[in-house]
């Protein structure tokens, strides 16, 4: 259970002129005008912009939070375009990992049951959930804050939490919106650091942020202005 | 998702809104509570009034004079007529004609004035047979009842009701003590049982009343032979269907009628009494557990209430979880779950305080209040479904929230 296994060359996201269109009363918006970007398994990249560049639409499509208004979608090789609001929960709970940049941790749970919410939803049983609970939130360092709740953890601890969760399912895409926003330089460090150590160990990780600093942890960062990717060479300059 | 798992969220979630559900539970509690009293009440108030009437007699039948229509076509009120004698009252007693009737007791009746040297009270005087004892199923406590010579005797004598005794007499022993009703005096020979005095009105006070030989009350008191009413006791409670047909068919022909529409008298059985009693406090009852429900419905209301702020404040807590792969239908189990909870444990406590209400309330207001299981069950089941129905709506609102809008809200 919750273990996704992609098949080899199969890349993790594939999108392909994807755009997104919202309209508000008379006038349309359009945030994203036709994107296209695969990443493949094991690759750390982070997705890069100013306020308005869209950024924050491309990661709720990535997240099956949205769906394109145009294009397609393959998430690990499955088509999410056109699927329905409870398909999208499924898969978001199946495949996806989610780090908020506030944290977003129900605060009258403690550690563990916060850590275990994804599989709850995946239908997994409560020993069973348990365990692997603890296990993620020993992966991040909290071995020894599985009873403590939210409000009794620094923005740090809280933050790694949060991470335990988005692993606790083995999701084949973790999707970290700026997760370093909230916290002060240290804790973000530990923060990245932790991203990085994910990432050496094979995970597929999306980091979407607008500070430069914080996107050079990656190994590859897609530019957004305006609704499209840049190319490559005006990184360069 | 697993029902368990969704049950223990649900728990959580009112657990964590102590007070808020709390609030909630109490509407709900109240307006339970309000209803399965009002209904006990009135159910109350109907076996008191039909135990009243069953008290005046067991298996009894009684037949009131009709209605008169004089030469000028004015027609009279029900028991204006003076259609029984004592000659239909003596046929009724033959075992021949009429062997499924036990006993007879002819009832001549008028209100008058009693004197007891300088004390005076207005009463009923009943002028009958030593069967009306039986009939009535009373009892002498002190002296004796009227016997047969009295009757053939014409004799002046007079058994009180216990309350006309303590009204005549305050207190001493009325027996052998004369009494002057309408410038008759009457030696008191007996006081009567008391049965305790009747709330309702639709009897009247059995306790309060004057017995006299019917051939005095006739002969001497009314000068009138006609009765007010003839006391009629079957055999057993399986024969009083036959015992109204006998009755009805001697009386028809004593009468010379030959159409059951022309006749001049009525037979009323105890159970149509009940059913004409009980008619009033049914109406009451319908009309205060309408109120009672009113409160149950603003406590309905309550919880949906509850449930809308719940949906805003947590807003975030349901975009997560949509987030994090639950489904729409999996969100509204969960608030539907909620709801229900708040239902049944407001629905549960209410039918604790009203049990116990039941308990207390007789003692301040006197009335009896009568619980019946079958009320309470559907006063719980109400409960639940409040929950559920007003629950519906921010339930699917909840589930119609979109998970990026949810998580945006601060």
């Amino acid at each position: 259970m919750g273990v996704v296994s992609v098949a080899e060359n199969v890349p993790v996201i594939q999108l392909d002129e994807v755009t997104k269109v919202y309209e508000t009363g008379s006038f349309t918006v359009a945030a994203l005008r036709g994107v296209s970007m695969t990443i493949d398994e094991g690759e750390y990249v982070a997705i890069m912009g100013p306020s308005g560049s869209g950024k924050s639409t491309l990661m709720h499509i990535l997240g099956c939070l949205d769906v394109p208004s145009n294009g397609t979608y393959l998430l690990a090789g499955e088509n999410v375009s056109g699927m329905n609001e409870s398909q999208l929960a499924s898969v978001r709970n199946r495949r996806i990992g989610f780090v908020f940049q506030q944290f977003n941790l129900l605060a009258s749970l403690n550690a563990w049951r916060n850590v275990e919410l994804p599989l709850t939803y995946a239908g997994v049983d409560r020993t069973e959930r348990r365990q692997r609970a603890i296990q993620a939130l020993e992966r991040v360092g909290l071995g020894d804050r599985v009873q403590h709740r939210p409000g009794e953890l620094s923005g740090g601890q809280q933050q790694r939490v949060a991470i335990a969760r988005a692993l606790v399912s083995d999701p084949a895409l973790i999707l970290a919106d700026e997760p370093t926003g909230a916290l002060d330089s240290t804790s973000a460090r530990d923060v990245m650091a932790l991203l990085d150590e994910l990432q050496a160990s094979g995970r597929t990780v999306v980091l979407i942020t607008h500070d430069a600093d914080v996107a050079d942890m990656a190994e590859r960062t897609v530019r957004l202005r305006d609704g499209l990717i840049l190319p490559d060479r005006e990184l360069v300059r | 998702m697993s029902w368990l798992d969704t049950f223990r969220t649900g728990l959580e979630a009112v657990r964590t809104h102590r007070m808020r559900s709390g609030l909630t539970v109490l509407g709900i509690m109240i307006g339970i509570a309000a209803v399965i009293l009002t209904v006990g009440l009135g159910q109350g108030a109907q076996n008191q009034v039909s135990s009243e009437i069953n008290a005046l007699g067991t298996n009894l039948l009684t037949i009131s004079p009709g209605s008169t229509t004089s030469s000028s076509g004015i027609r009279g009120g029900f028991g204006s007529a003076s259609t029984l004698t004592g000659t239909d009252a003596t046929a009724l007693a033959s075992k021949r004609t009429a062997p499924d009737i036990k006993a007879v007791a002819p009832i001549a009746s008028s209100s008058e004035t009693v004197t007891a040297g300088s004390s005076n009270w207005t009463t009923t005087v009943n002028g009958t047979t030593p069967r009306w004892e039986t009939v009535r199923s009373r009892s002498v406590t002190s002296g004796r009842f009227i016997d047969n010579q009295d009757v053939t005797d014409h004799t002046a004598v007079a058994v009180l009701g216990s309350d006309t005794a303590s009204e005549l007499f305050s207190g001493a022993d009325p027996v052998g003590q004369t009494v002057n009703v309408n410038g008759v005096p009457l030696t008191v020979i007996g006081v009567l049982n008391t049965v305790g005095s009747s709330s309702s009105s639709s009897t009247a006070n059995q306790d309060d009343q004057v017995i006299v030989p019917i051939t005095t009350a006739t002969a001497r008191i009314f000068g009138s032979t006609s009765l007010s009413s003839i006391l009629i006791q079957s055999t057993s409670s399986s024969t009083l269907t036959a015992a109204y047909q006998e009755a009805d068919t001697e009386l028809l022909n004593l009468h010379g009628i030959t159409t059951a529409s022309g006749a001049d008298f009525t037979i009323a059985s105890q159970a149509s009494l009940v059913t004409t009693a009980t008619s009033v406090d049914k109406t009451l009852t319908i009309l205060l557990g309408g109120v009672a429900g009113i409160s149950l419905l603003v406590g309905g209301i309550g919880v949906m209430n509850i449930m809308l702020v719940s949906v805003t404040e947590r807003i975030r807590e349901i975009g997560l979880r949509k987030a994090l792969g639950a489904t729409p239908p999996i969100i509204r189990r969960q608030f539907l779950l909620e709801a229900s909870m708040l239902g049944l444990t407001g629905g549960a406590v209410g039918i604790l305080l009203a049990v116990l209400g039941a308990q207390l309330l007789p003692h301040a207001i006197g009335y009896p209040i009568t619980l019946s299981i079958a009320a309470s069950a559907g006063a719980l089941a109400v409960a639940i479904a409040i929950g559920v129905i007003f629950g519906v709506y921010p339930a699917s609102r909840a589930a119609r929230m979109a998970p990026i809008d949810a998580l945006r809200s601060e």
